[in-house]
């Protein structure tokens, strides 16, 4: 049994005596007619959360208590964790265009910016359709009932795109949703947002621009690195190149239950270097592709005790944590692998739980290293080698290549070692591996059929370059009320709390005011490099560009930012799915010069 | 060991018979689980049971404060009259608010009653106070605390949400009282029950492989 903190210990041996009891009072003979009588079983058959027969308990008023629900027992380890499926194009009809089709059911939104010009560079787009619905039958887990979920073409997650540098595509994600969801949570408006994408405003999910069944809106991600307009031959400035991102919903006041219930996804940006070709010569990189190239969707979630479906704490405005551990919708999945490298793309799709993982060979007690390659979807300068453990806030994403040549037969499991008791962030501790929470079991034993021709390159692109800087916003990240603001404010989608004029760059200046609340600030649009955490120079992960800031308590971190080739608003927020339903965002606008 | 001594050992001292009947709702409803249904009593002095009267089958808007609040009361309720007063003749009718004190000790019915005549709150707003023992309840159901033990004790910097939620369809929510009332007014509304709620909730979700097209 993983567990998860001090408290959820002490849970745990309640829970256990719980059960011994209710196993006492059946084997001392007591019929499901007598615990009716006395009552201590409702109507529908469940016992009542009373305090020694359910680990639910409360007191005789009710009284919630201060321990987060507690999800039914579960066997890890019982089914393979599923590879993200790769989308498919379809033919949309009617045809995409720039001008949203009202007529034809598109959501308002505003006109496709350089449109025409990117038809005219790029040609067509290879188009897909993303369909939410409420889906049910889905299987976390082979010992909980199916579940009713929030889905993207009846997945979750959602399909994986594969997109490539020079070729445009075009999503149309379409509602199907009911616009209330099963058991009370998840509204069905949506406005999606792929994460780091360098999209234009009216593609990119803005939370205000959420739209009902059956609506759809055709997002266009031209594919473009940032710097189109400076770097007009190469499409951009290939130093501002992206690779792992992620897409979600990011209907206002309701991320947390949207994304909870299912609506959330991967997209894989490949080019000319990254290529999904181990085997091409230098310069590409020739890091671990295909079957080697695995996306992982860490997700915590909770699920009712009782009745064993997915639960979600509509009363808890701090954070929520889950007590199941999900890989790519699996509790506690195995992976089987062959005894070679692997690039892992790992993305902490939340609500609210930071992870620190750990690779561990429990055959030689050992950690294995990896290489940390990427953060937030970017690839560092060089890759961080020997690493053997990685923090991921939530929406970060850390790409990672571990090889598992020569430990054939071992007993490997990904652990999260860090201790978090609430949604304030994680207590800083470090749990012993014995201790550790355990998402992923790895096992190794599949033939190695061909030698392992990937490499981990010495370096990969180096940063685009700082410049001064004319402008300089200081934000101050803070609780007030019980709630969250941004300097003082909620977020209200109509106050351009920033105007940023195209074609400039800036210094950010995040900081923690909050007590004891950390923060993962994610700025939409254009990645920053971070000058300064603390005064001090970044650690070597976090020296590359990013999109969410892992604001922890009491810091300051400067950013620097360009903002380029589109304008319109866009969003900052805490990505603490709650706290950002609970106001703590702004908006931010790029205007022409 | 005898059945009544394992009893007695596994649930401790039992509450009264008649105290565990009188919390026990009436009626039932997605939350009749969830919330106790305490008596307590409205600022013009009526008694009503907190989850038989006030939530089951409703559309609430719910906050905390207390009558000698000098921060955040004065204006969140200023704040909450003007939404009442947008939402013109609705609370009271199928929306409805009450407003809980935080210092029942202090706050009765008639204190309560004064507070209402001295802001200019019209009718079908009502103010609630109680045991408080219930209240206390009450606040950590409705989501109104702070996980710092320090600053959830200190009430003069309690919590500045109003709980939105709507029984029926069992959609809650919460946002800060002192945003722009229109703001306010915005999200009391999506929580009201959709039209085709009742014929479509019936309906089970059409089962779908994983990974089976729309």
């Amino acid at each position: 049994m993983a567990y998860i903190s001090k408290r959820n210990r002490r849970r745990e041996k309640e829970r256990r005596n719980a059960t011994k009891n209710r196993r006492e009072l059946i084997e001392a003979g007591f019929t499901r007619r007598d615990l009716m009588k006395m009552g201590l079983i409702g109507a529908t058959g469940m016992l009542l959360p009373i305090k020694g027969l359910s680990a639910r308990a409360r007191d005789p008023y009710g009284r919630r208590p201060l321990d987060d629900p507690e999800s039914p027992p579960t066997t890890p380890w019982l089914e393979e964790m599923p590879r993200l499926q790769v989308a498919q194009p379809v033919v949309l009809s009617p045809a995409p265009q720039r001008v949203a089709n009202t007529a034809a059911g598109e959501a308002p939104r505003a006109d496709h910016q350089r449109w025409d010009e990117f038809v005219a560079r790029f040609g067509a787009a290879v188009t897909y359709e993303n369909v939410a619905a409420q889906t049910s039958g889905h299987i976390l887990h082979p010992e909980l009932p199916t579940q009713t979920l929030f889905s993207y073409n009846g997945q979750v997650p959602g399909p994986l795109f594969h997109s490539f540098y020079g070729q445009r595509t075009i999503v149309r994600f379409r509602n199907n949703l009911p616009l209330i969801g099963f058991d009370g949570f998840g509204r069905g408006e949506i406005s999606t947002h792929l994460h780091n994408g360098h999209t234009a405003s009216e593609s990119d999910g803005f939370p205000a621009d959420f739209y009902a069944a059956p609506k759809y809106k055709d997002h266009h991600y031209p594919n473009i690195r940032a710097g189109y307009d400076q770097f007009p031959d190469t499409a951009g400035d290939h130093r501002e190149t992206l690779n792992t991102l992620w897409y979600h919903d990011h209907r206002l006041d309701f991320t947390a239950q949207n994304t909870y219930k299912g609506l959330a996804g991967m997209y894989t940006l490949f080019d000319e270097l990254d290529n999904n070709d181990e085997t091409s010569p230098p310069p590409a990189f020739g890091l671990p592709s295909g079957e080697f190239d695995v996306n992982i969707v860490f997700q915590d979630r909770v699920f009712d005790e009782d009745n064993g479906r997915l639960f979600f704490d509509k009363f808890n405005d701090d954070g929520i944590l889950g007590d199941k551990f999900l890989a790519n919708g699996k509790i506690q999945p195995f992976f089987r692998v062959r005894p070679r490298k692997y690039r892992l793309r790992l993305l902490n799709a939340g609500p609210s739980r930071f992870y620190q993982f750990f690779v561990r060979d429990k055959t030689t007690n050992s950690d294995i290293p990896f290489a940390v390659i990427a953060n937030d979807g970017n690839l560092l300068p060089a890759p961080v080698l020997n690493q053997t453990s990685v923090r991921i806030a939530v929406a970060e994403r850390i790409d990672i290549v571990i090889d598992f040549a020569g430990r054939a037969g071992h007993n490997i499991i990904l652990q999260n070692r860090l201790e978090q008791e609430d949604g304030r962030g994680p207590t800083g501790d470090i749990l012993s591996p014995s201790e550790a929470m355990e998402n992923i079991k790895f096992k190794v034993e599949l033939p190695l059929e061909s030698p392992d021709p990937s490499r981990i390159p010495a370096a990969f692109r180096p940063n685009p370059p700082l410049e001064e800087v004319a402008v300089q916003r200081t934000w101050r990240f803070d609780r007030s009320g019980g709630n969250w603001t941004i300097n003082n404010q909620i977020f209200d989608e109509d106050v351009i709390r920033a105007t940023v004029v195209q074609g400039t760059a800036e210094r950010w200046v995040l900081q923690n005011n909050s007590g004891g609340w950390e923060h993962p600030v994610h700025i939409h649009f254009e990645e920053f490099q971070i000058l300064t955490r603390n005064g001090n120079l970044p650690p070597p992960v976090e020296r590359g560009r990013k999109d969410v800031a892992r604001l922890g308590r009491n810091e300051t971190i400067r950013l620097f930012m360009r903002f380029r080739d589109f304008v319109g608003r866009y969003p900052m927020h805490c990505h603490n799915t709650i706290h950002e339903d609970h106001a703590m965002m702004l908006r931010w606008d790029i205007v022409h010069p | 060991m005898k059945r009544r001594e394992l009893l007695a050992n596994v649930l401790g001292p039992t509450m009264p018979a008649e105290k565990a009947d009188e919390l026990k709702p009436k009626k039932s409803g997605p939350r009749a689980g969830y919330f106790p249904n305490f008596l307590l009593r409205t600022h013009e002095g009526k008694e009503v049971r907190f989850y038989d009267d006030l939530i089951h089958g409703k559309h609430v808007v719910i906050n905390f404060f207390y009558a000698d609040c000098q921060g955040l009361c004065p204006p969140a309720t200023a704040n909450l009259i003007k939404v009442q007063e947008m939402l013109k003749d609705r609370i009271g009718k199928d929306i409805f608010f009450y407003t809980i004190t935080l210092r029942p000790e202090q706050d009765t019915p008639k204190a309560l009653n004064d507070y209402v005549r001295m802001h200019g709150t019209k009718p079908g707003w009502i103010y609630l106070t109680g045991r408080p023992a219930d209240i206390e309840v009450l606040r950590q159901k409705l989501g109104f605390t702070d996980p710092d033990p320090v600053l959830d004790k200190d009430k003069t910097s309690h919590i500045g949400n109003i709980r939105i939620g709507n029984e029926l369809t069992d959609v809650w929510m919460s946002y800060p009282v002192l945003a722009k009332p229109k703001h306010l007014v915005k999200r009391i509304l999506w929580l009201e029950t959709p039209k085709d709620y009742l014929a479509d909730k019936g309906r089970v979700p059409k089962a779908k492989s994983p990974g089976e097209k729309q």
